[in-house]
């Protein structure tokens, strides 16, 4: 399937992830990042996927039995001082499936399921180099926060 | 200034596709110099991203991609990447730390021009258009 072929997005459903599309989720993340990290997976899965906790959100997209994407995130109340916000932390779309819209899809469907949480703000957390997540969540219209993230070496 | 000017009308072009808009129209909308912003459309269309539209009243039209125009590109177009620091030779330990202060705050400039694109900028012209902001109204005069 191509991302032509999913230009329809209506026949593309977003739904909490289940155990049985790890291994697909696995393998995307895999290919985006070079590394297989099963274990990783898993116990996000066991965090994010029970589906009991409006709070935490694992949500996958799929189309004909096929995994195309996934996005996780979660409400944090009071981080920094912060008033409750929900946090988007990852998201990948197949390479295959880009540009026919599902990063949006899955973006407004946690989006949704953080209003229904009762927080009104979504923030996430991207590095400065990565021009393609930027590009992604500034059409999503997100702006600049107003916090800075700092680091130093602990050397 | 050259830029202000290069980013306002892109966006003034990007927002109305199709339709060719006059230098006059831009220079007034903005207040400013006719002749300034001629030779700032010249530099668009030279660049690709305008194209001149022959016959009565003549203008522009919008040639660029919306969806992959970035703030960064029209912008690069009238400024050069400004190098923070001394240029000639070795730099010593206060020009190197402030050099990295200051490579701190182009970094994030560059990251920011770099991911907006004219199509996201339009959707946000569009959001205070719609909230009825001072931004908006100064953007419709
Ligand atoms: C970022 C990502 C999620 C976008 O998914 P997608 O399904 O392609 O997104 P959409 O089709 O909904 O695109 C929405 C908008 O994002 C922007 N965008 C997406 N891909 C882009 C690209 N390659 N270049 C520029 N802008 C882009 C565009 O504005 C696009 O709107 P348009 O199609 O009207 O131009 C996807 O590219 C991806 O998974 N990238 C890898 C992310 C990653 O590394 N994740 C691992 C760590 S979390």
């Amino acid at each position: 399937m191509t991302s032509a072929d999913l230009k329809d997005t209506t026949a593309i459903v977003i739904r909490p992830v289940e155990a049985a599309d790890l291994g697909q989720v696995i393998a995307i993340d895999a290919e985006s990042t070079g590394i297989q990290k099963t274990d990783y997976w898993y116990e996000l899965f066991h965090r994010f996927g029970t589906g009991h906790s409006r709070q935490r959100l694992f949500l996958v997209a799929e189309s004909e039995g096929t995994i195309q994407g996934f996005i996780i995130g979660e409400v944090r109340d009071w981080e920094f001082g912060s008033p409750s916000c929900g946090w988007v932390f990852a998201i990948d779309v197949r390479p295959g499936a880009r540009l026919a819209g599902l990063g949006t899809k899955l973006f407004d469907s946690i989006c949704a399921g953080f209003r229904h949480a009762g927080v009104d703000t979504v923030r996430t957390q991207v590095s400065r180099d990565n021009n393609l997540m930027l590009s992604f969540v500034r059409s999503q219209g997100m702006m600049a926060a107003p916090v800075i993230t700092l680091e130093m070496s602990l050397d | 200034m050259a830029t202000s000017l290069a980013l306002y009308s892109t966006l003034e072009f990007a927002a109305n596709p199709g339709r060719p808009v006059t230098a006059a129209e831009i220079a007034a909308k903005y207040g400013v110099s006719l002749h300034h912003l001629s030779k700032v459309l010249a530099d668009l269309a030279r660049a690709g991203l305008l194209d001149s539209v022959r016959g009565v009243g003549g203008g522009y039209r919008f040639a660029g991609n919306p969806k992959r125009l970035t703030l960064l590109d029209v912008i690069e177009l009238f400024e050069q990447t400004v190098e923070s620091g001394n240029g000639n030779g070795e730099r010593n330990e206060v020009e190197t730390a402030l050099a990295q202060v200051l490579s701190e705050i182009d970094e994030i400039t560059k990251a920011t021009f770099g991911s907006i694109t004219i199509e996201t900028m339009l959707k946000l012209v569009e959001k205070h258009r719609n909230a009825g902001s001072p931004v908006a109204e100064k953007m419709q005069r």
